[in-house]
This record gives C-alpha cells, sequence and structure tokens, in this order.
C-alpha cells in the first residue's frame, strides 16, 4: 500500500505495560486513545506548549518589526512600495523551501533561530498591510478635528489614529496567528519542536495513525481556538463597532 | 567556528547548490535519480490537477451564490476558517484516512484551495455595483447576460486574487506532501537530505522558491490579460499599488 511499510510491524514502545495492551497500536487502528492518555504528558501537551511558544514569540517580534515600518510608511508614503515588494517576496516562497534556505546561514543551522526568522517574514506582509490600511482610512475630518483640539501629532497619533486602526490592526493578527501556527507545523524540519514533529514522527513510524489524528488535529484546533480568542479580544478592544453595526 | 569561516561555509553551500540545479539534479555515483526538470513537472502537473478540480467546484459555486446575492455566511465563513487549517495537519490527517497516495494529496489540496476562491467569487460577483446591474437589467439584458457581461468583468481582479491565493498554497502544500510520505515532487529532494547531502535541498529549495514565484507572476500576467480595459484605466487613475499583493487584498478587508 505505501512505500514506507516496513518489513517488521511498527515500532510501539512498550512502557513497561503488557504487549497485550497494545492490541490497537499494533493494528494501527485509526485512533487508539489508549495511546494518546499514555503519551499526552510525554508527547502531546509538550509539543502543544512549544508550538504555542513559537507561535507567540513569532508574532510578536513580527508585530514589533511591522508596526514601526507601518508607522514608518504612514508618515512616508515612500517606504510602502519597497517595504511591500520585500515582504511580499518572502511570503510567496514556500516554507518548506524557506526554512531549508535560511539553515545553511551562519548562525542559523538546526535551531529555534532558524524556525522563528522564517515564521517572522510570514507575518511582516499581513500585519504591515493591515495596520498601514488601518491607518490611511482613519477619516481626514478626524485627524483634523484631533489638530483642532490641540493634540500634537503624536498625541493624536496614539490617542486617535491607532485606536481607530485596531480593528484593521488586530484582524491582521487573526491572519498572521493562524497562518503562524501553519506554518509553525513545518518548522519542525529544522527546529525539533512544535506539533510538527508528532506528525513526523508518526509518518516515519509507519504512518502510525493515532499519532497523525491526534497531532494534527490538536494542531487544527489551536489555530481555530487563536482564531476565535482573537476575535473575542478585538470586540473587547473595541467597543464602538459593535454600536455602530447595530 | 569563527563567523568568516562560517560565512564561506554557506557560501559554498549557496554554489554547490547551485552547481546541483545545473547538473539537473544529478549526483555522482547515484545513477538513479529523477531530474530535476522532471521533478518540477511533477509538482506542477499535481497542482495544476489540483487547482483544476478545486476552480471547477469553487467558481461556479461562488459566483453563482454571488450572483444570487444569498449565502454569505457560507461563503465568508469558509474562508476564515480555511485560513485556520494548517496543511500539514490536513495532509497528515488525510494519510490516517487514506493512506499514502495522490489520492489524499489532491483531496487535501483541494480542500485547502476551495475555500479562498469560493470567498473571493462570492465577495467579487456579490459587491459588483447595484446601480450597474439594475442599468444592464434596464437595458434588457437576461439575468446568463448581467453575469456573463457585467458582473464576470467587473469581478475579474478579484476573482484571480482568490485563485492567485489558492495557487500559491497549492504549489506549497504540493511540496509539503512530501512530508508526509507522497514521493513525485520537488519536496521528494528536501525529504531525503541523506541521498541529495545539502547541496541538493538547497538547490531544491531554490528551485520551489523560484517555481512559487513563477506561478505568481504567471498568473498576475492572466489577470491583467482578463481584465478589462475601463477596469484598468481606473485602477491607474486612482494610484491602486496593490498589484503585486492582489492575493492578499480580499482576505484582508473584505472578510476580516
Amino acid at each position: 500500500m505505501s512505500p514506507l511499510v516496513a518489513a517488521a510491524g511498527p515500532v510501539i514502545p512498550t512502557f513497561g505495560g503488557s504487549p497485550s495492551s497494545f492490541a490497537c497500536e499494533r493494528a494501527n487502528r485509526l485512533f487508539c486513545s489508549h495511546w494518546v492518555s499514555q503519551n499526552w504528558g510525554k508527547v502531546l501537551w509538550p509539543a502543544l506548549r512549544q508550538h504555542v511558544v513559537l507561535t507567540l514569540i513569532a508574532i510578536s517580534i513580527g508585530f514589533v518589526i511591522s508596526t514601526a515600518l507601518a508607522l514608518l510608511a504612514y508618515r512616508h508614503r515612500w517606504v510602502e512600495r519597497p517595504v511591500i515588494a520585500v515582504t511580499a517576496i518572502l511570503y510567496t516562497i514556500p516554507s518548506l523551501a524557506l526554512f531549508e534556505l535560511l539553515e545553511p546561514l551562519p548562525g542559523f543551522g538546526l535551531s529555534r533561530t532558524t524556525a522563528e526568522v522564517a515564521l517572522v517574514s510570514y507575518t511582516l506582509l499581513i500585519l504591515f498591510r493591515n495596520t498601514l490600511t488601518g491607518l490611511r482610512e482613519v477619516p481626514r475630518e478626524v485627524r483634523e478635528a484631533a489638530e483642532g483640539m490641540g493634540m500634537s501629532p503624536r498625541q493624536s497619533l496614539i490617542r486617535v489614529e491607532l485606536p481607530l486602526a485596531l480593528p484593521a490592526i488586530v484582524a491582521g493578527l487573526r491572519i498572521a496567528t493562524v497562518t503562524v501556527i501553519a506554518l509553525a507545523t513545518i518548522a519542525a524540519l529544522v527546529d525539533n519542536e512544535g506539533l510538527g514533529v508528532p506528525i513526523l514522527t508518526a509518518i516515519s513510524n509507519d504512518v502510525f495513525k493515532t499519532e497523525l489524528i491526534a497531532a494534527g488535529g490538536m494542531a487544527v484546533l489551536l489555530a481555530l481556538g487563536a482564531d476565535a480568542l482573537l476575535v473575542v479580544v478585538q470586540r473587547l478592544l473595541t467597543p464602538w463597532t459593535r454600536a455602530r453595526k447595530v | 567556528m569563527d563567523p568568516g569561516a562560517e560565512g564561506v561555509t554557506a557560501l559554498h553551500n549557496f554554489i554547490d547548490a547551485f552547481r546541483f540545479i545545473g547538473r539537473n539534479g544529478q549526483i555522482p555515483g547515484e545513477p538513479h535519480l529523477p531530474t530535476l526538470v522532471h521533478l518540477t513537472f511533477k509538482t506542477l502537473e499535481i497542482a495544476g490537477l489540483a487547482m483544476a478540480i478545486a476552480l471547477v467546484i469553487a467558481l461556479p459555486l461562488g459566483v453563482w451564490l454571488g450572483h444570487i446575492h444569498r449565502g454569505s455566511f457560507i461563503a465568508i465563513n469558509l474562508g476564515n476558517v480555511w485560513r485556520a487549517l494548517p496543511s500539514l495537519a490536513v495532509l497528515a490527517i488525510g494519510v490516517a484516512f487514506l493512506g499514502i497516495g495522490l489520492g489524499n494529496v489532491l483531496l487535501a489540496l483541494v480542500v485547502l484551495a476551495a475555500p479562498p476562491m469560493i470567498t473571493n467569487a462570492y465577495v467579487a460577483i456579490d459587491e459588483v455595483d447595484r446601480d450597474l446591474v439594475d442599468a444592464a437589467r434596464g437595458m434588457g439584458m437576461t439575468g446568463w447576460q448581467v453575469l456573463r457581461d457585467v458582473e464576470l468583468p467587473l469581478g475579474v481582479p478579484l476573482i484571480m486574487a482568490g485563485v492567485r491565493t489558492a495557487a500559491l498554497f497549492v504549489v506549497s502544500t504540493t511540496t509539503i506532501s512530501a512530508l508526509t510520505g507522497y514521493s513525485g515532487s520537488l519536496g521528494d529532494i528536501i525529504n531525503d537530505e541523506t541521498s541529495y547531502h545539502l547541496a541538493g535541498v538547497l538547490g531544491a529549495a531554490i528551485c520551489i522558491a523560484a517555481l512559487a514565484l513563477a506561478v505568481e507572476f504567471a498568473l498576475a500576467g492572466v489577470q491583467r490579460a482578463l481584465t478589462p480595459r475601463g477596469l484598468k484605466l481606473t485602477a491607474r487613475l486612482e494610484g491602486d499599488v496593490a498589484a503585486p499583493l492582489a492575493p492578499l487584498a480580499p482576505l484582508v478587508t473584505g472578510v476580516g
């Protein structure tokens, strides 16, 4: 059936249990809940935690860089084109290739740095564009009113323009977060962390179905959960957008 | 190793990678490796097949829903859920149910490619100016004529944006399918460092990146050819700089 099936049966670790208790694993049935409960603490939970940490680091760094660039482009229009050209190319490069292209560079190698630099580079285009669009869409009258009230450009930016751009900024964060969660599974190639690790292990371990479904399902649920969480955050941060819709 | 020496090693690796590309993916002493050209065409073949299936399903559905202005909830939420699906996870779950093979890869690719096309096609047609549609109807056009002569031409930029987003996704996911044991794409080389060494892996990564950029530029060309001249003029007058970023525009603004 598959080119990967080895001559011997699947390698099932026996954690001191009797062989009969691994009948489901040996038969490689679709889902062995016994395996999941046995390996939750050792395999799945640490992978999930690493995945969350990888994502949070990438999003934080990406957010800082792209917000700085967006503010710069908001004041100086000429900044926009080069930033978009570079980030669009980074965004277009398939993740599998980008991780491998970074690996031989000095200071990278098989490390978290390599994974994070690639992940951050995928957030830049989305976050930069959304923040800039959000800022640009602040109505001119609003900015003039802020100026008329005696606000300095900095005060106007922080107290008026950025809050009004929040829905667009959070929308960008949502897209960037689910994108990073998806790509972080592939980061397992260069950085032995995250939910990609159990997926790749399961593939090389004679396509061990339980682990594939458990880890794959966790990655999907993590992405959906993060997306839902950010929707809630957006509602809490921008109560005025709800009032307008009603 | 000091940083200078590391830099030199990295440079050598990249030079070797380009040599590997120059040898068309052959490695001295390993006679039976598929050529790079062959793997590139295989990758394009799988990606093209998946895109064709997804196009046939997604475009008519999205366009029709947009034309009758129904189903916005499904069309738009589909796009939102889609973004959250990690491709490796979808492939992995597919492997568990279907085993390793072209069927599983195609199913995963179609599942990942259809939603952005449905969402974009829906938004493109749904958001065509109602006054224009009314004017067309007033001129005596039938529903089908309105769709063909008014809504579709005006919707081209957004529809193509969805197609481009999906195509990029499909190309990169096709290579990822190598990680789930399916052999028959440029990803195979990356998944087999023992045969190909670092130079081969790097060479394949360069080819994959170049392929994705080529697909993106080709589809941007198709979009330009399909866009009605009037729309191009307005875009230029309004100083629209979003052209290289069309793939993201609708996902960012339309369905946020």
